[in-house]
């Protein structure tokens, strides 16, 4: 999703027993989007400004975020892409920095496309 | 289903309504079906492409309520599973303990509840508004409230090109994040306290295969509730069955998320390899994953049901009631929308959308479950959330259960007292505190 090469994308582990088998198959974050239906729209609905990131000493969005879109960058700052979002709210309202995160919707039609829900 | 034509381009008369309802989760739905039944003319705006499609649960809808609103609905709701099992398991890393409660009688009409997907569920109930008259307006997202020179709500903006609609009242049915609420003041901007993320995974998994696994027959389901498996983070696991997947997931304290440093699908997969739980659910595979937002504060946090030319209904006035062992939302939102679609009609026929014109709808929530349910449990979410509760009853319970049920030969059985006492001592609890606890619960839940 990112071709910033100071972005860790680590691969999640397959997740193990108690009883010591891997109960379910090792499955990046990215194959686990996948099985989610989004229609892009060409407006980024959220925009994150990385200078006020850049003071953030919690940088909670980081790990709350459900979609694992806010990446930390070397400088301290924080890369954001719009693309896969659940549109759920989490990242503004966990924001450690005012001002840091603008947040809309997507524009109507566009967006997560949940089909079980 | 019904679309909105948009006018041509340069035309600045908006179109006009007698109502608009924003969202068509089940409070809209529900909002627009009875102003729609009442003759009145209403646009129900949903800004996902169908309804439902931004919107996600657990979940079992408790159907009772839609009694007065659609009769007979069990005959064409699109239902999953009928639930006539319901457990509530408290589990450590290692143990679990269940309370399980069946019942047959839930799986004949009018049932209990049933597992339904959103998708489906959400769609079901706006055609019905559409089938009464209302009109649907998809994938157009309300940006705003438009206001008279009075300064009285009097329609909403969109995102479409020359898309204001106007109304003599705007229903916000528009959810949790609820702009709308929080443009005309009713809604703080965050409050993270009071909300939880719920995030969850469908699974797919054979008929049969459930069916076996859960002891149940091909229309019948189950709901699980889990207590203490959230790595620390206040909330709890679920897992509900549907026809040919299951559902699983956690609701997460939205503070105490951000401050574990714990990644949201980290927890559901901790869920999933709990040796209680890991063999329901081996060897589904990933349908959806998907996140939403609680409000969970209850009563306390509810935001002003109304203002001039404008009431909140559902999730967008925190109407889930979110106590312990209950999550229900659904029931809440279709209850609070229809009330709120009755309030307006009355409004219009009186030719007062005021805030006191709009009046009946508070008086008729306070009159049913809706207010009733939430003022009784106005205390749970401070207790159940609390760190006892969450993480030091759980163990101790389970610690408890362990040392009543293991055979410790040749040493004698400890008696119950003893075992309790030990156990109180072990996790720290003072035996007052749990005392205090106990008739805390017995004040909020009696
Ligand atoms: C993980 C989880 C588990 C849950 N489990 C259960 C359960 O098992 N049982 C239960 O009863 N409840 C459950 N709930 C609660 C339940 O989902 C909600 O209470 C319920 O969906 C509220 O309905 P609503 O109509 O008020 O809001 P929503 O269902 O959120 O609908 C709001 C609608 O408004 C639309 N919208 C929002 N803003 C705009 C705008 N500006 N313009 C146009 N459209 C807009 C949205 O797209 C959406 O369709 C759960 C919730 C979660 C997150
Ligand atoms: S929490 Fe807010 S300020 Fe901090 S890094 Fe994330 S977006 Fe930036
Ligand atoms: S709205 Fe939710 S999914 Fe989207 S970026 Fe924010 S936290 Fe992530």
């Amino acid at each position: 999703m990112s071709a910033d090469p100071s972005v860790a994308r680590p691969l999640r582990a397959p997740v193990r027993s108690r009883h010591g088998g891997a109960v379910y198959p090792a499955q990046s974050f990215e194959e686990r989007m996948a099985a989610v239906e989004f229609r892009v729209g060409t407006r980024p609905h959220i925009t994150v400004d990385a200078a006020v990131c850049r003071s953030c000493t919690t940088k909670a969005c980081v790990s709350a975020c459900p979609a694992d879109l806010f990446a930390p960058t070397a400088d301290g700052g924080i890369l954001f892409n719009y693309e896969q979002c659940f549109e759920c709210g989490t990242c503004y309202q966990v924001c450690n920095g005012a001002g840091a995160i603008t947040w809309t919707y997507p524009d109507g039609g566009h967006g997560v496309v949940f089909h079980h829900g | 289903m019904a679309e909105l034509v948009v006018p041509p381009s340069g035309e600045s008369v908006p179109f006009r309504f007698d109502a608009v309802v924003v969202g068509a989760g089940p409070a809209g739905s529900a909002a627009a079906l009875a102003l729609a039944r009442a003759g009145r003319s209403v646009a129900l705006v949903e800004r996902g492409p169908f309804p439902g499609s931004k919107n996600v649960y657990g979940g079992v809808v408790y159907g009772r309520v839609l009694d007065p609103i659609v009769p007979r609905w069990w005959e064409e709701v699109p239902v999953e599973r009928w639930v006539v099992r319901r457990s509530t398991m408290v589990v450590t890393g290692s143990q679990s303990l269940s309370v399980d409660y069946r019942t047959q009688t839930w799986g004949d009409a009018p049932y209990n509840g049933m597992t339904t997907l959103r998708a489906r569920f959400d769609r079901w109930l706006a055609d019905k508004a559409v089938e009464a008259g209302a009109t649907l307006v998809t994938s157009t997202v309300a940006t705003g409230l438009r206001r008279d020179a009075r300064g009285r709500v009097a329609g909403v903006v969109t995102d479409r090109p020359d898309g204001e609609l106007a109304a003599s009242v705007v229903v916000a049915c528009d959810g949790v994040n609820s702009f709308l609420a929080k443009e005309a003041g009713l809604l703080p901007r965050t409050a993270p306290e009071h909300l939880t993320l719920g995030v969850k995974e469908v699974l797919d998994l054979p008929p049969a295969t459930i069916d076996e696994r859960f002891g149940v027959g091909r229309t019948e389901g189950v709901d699980m509730e889990v207590l203490g498996g959230t790595g620390g983070i206040a909330g709890g696991g679920f897992l509900y069955t549907n026809t040919a997947s299951v559902s699983v997931g956690a609701v997460l304290s939205l503070p105490q998320l951000a401050a574990s440093g714990t990644r949201p699908e980290a927890v559901i997969a901790e869920l999933k390899a709990h040796p209680t739980i890991e063999p329901l659910l081996r060897g589904g595979r990933l349908r959806e994953y998907s996140a939403h937002l609680i409000p969970e504060g209850g009563y306390d946090t509810m935001p002003p049901l109304a203002a001039d030319g404008l009431l909140v209904a559902g999730d967008a006035a925190a109407l889930t009631l979110a106590a312990g062992i209950w999550l229900e939302g659904v029931n809440f939102a279709i209850a609070s929308g229809w009330a709120a679609g009755q309030a307006a009609a009355r409004a219009l026929a009186s030719g007062d959308c005021s805030a006191a014109g709009l009046a009946s709808y508070r008086a008729d929530l306070e009159g049913q479950f809706v207010l009733a349910d939430h003022k009784r449990f106005r205390a749970a979410p401070g207790l159940v959330l609390s760190d006892r509760v969450q993480n030091r009853y759980p163990e101790m319970l389970c610690d408890l259960v362990e040392q009543l049920f293991t055979v410790a030969n040749p040493e004698p059985k400890p008696g119950g007292w003893q075992v309790l006492r030990r156990t109180a001592a072990r996790h720290g609890i003072p035996l007052r505190q749990l005392a205090a606890d106990a008739l805390r619960a017995a004040r909020i839940f009696g």
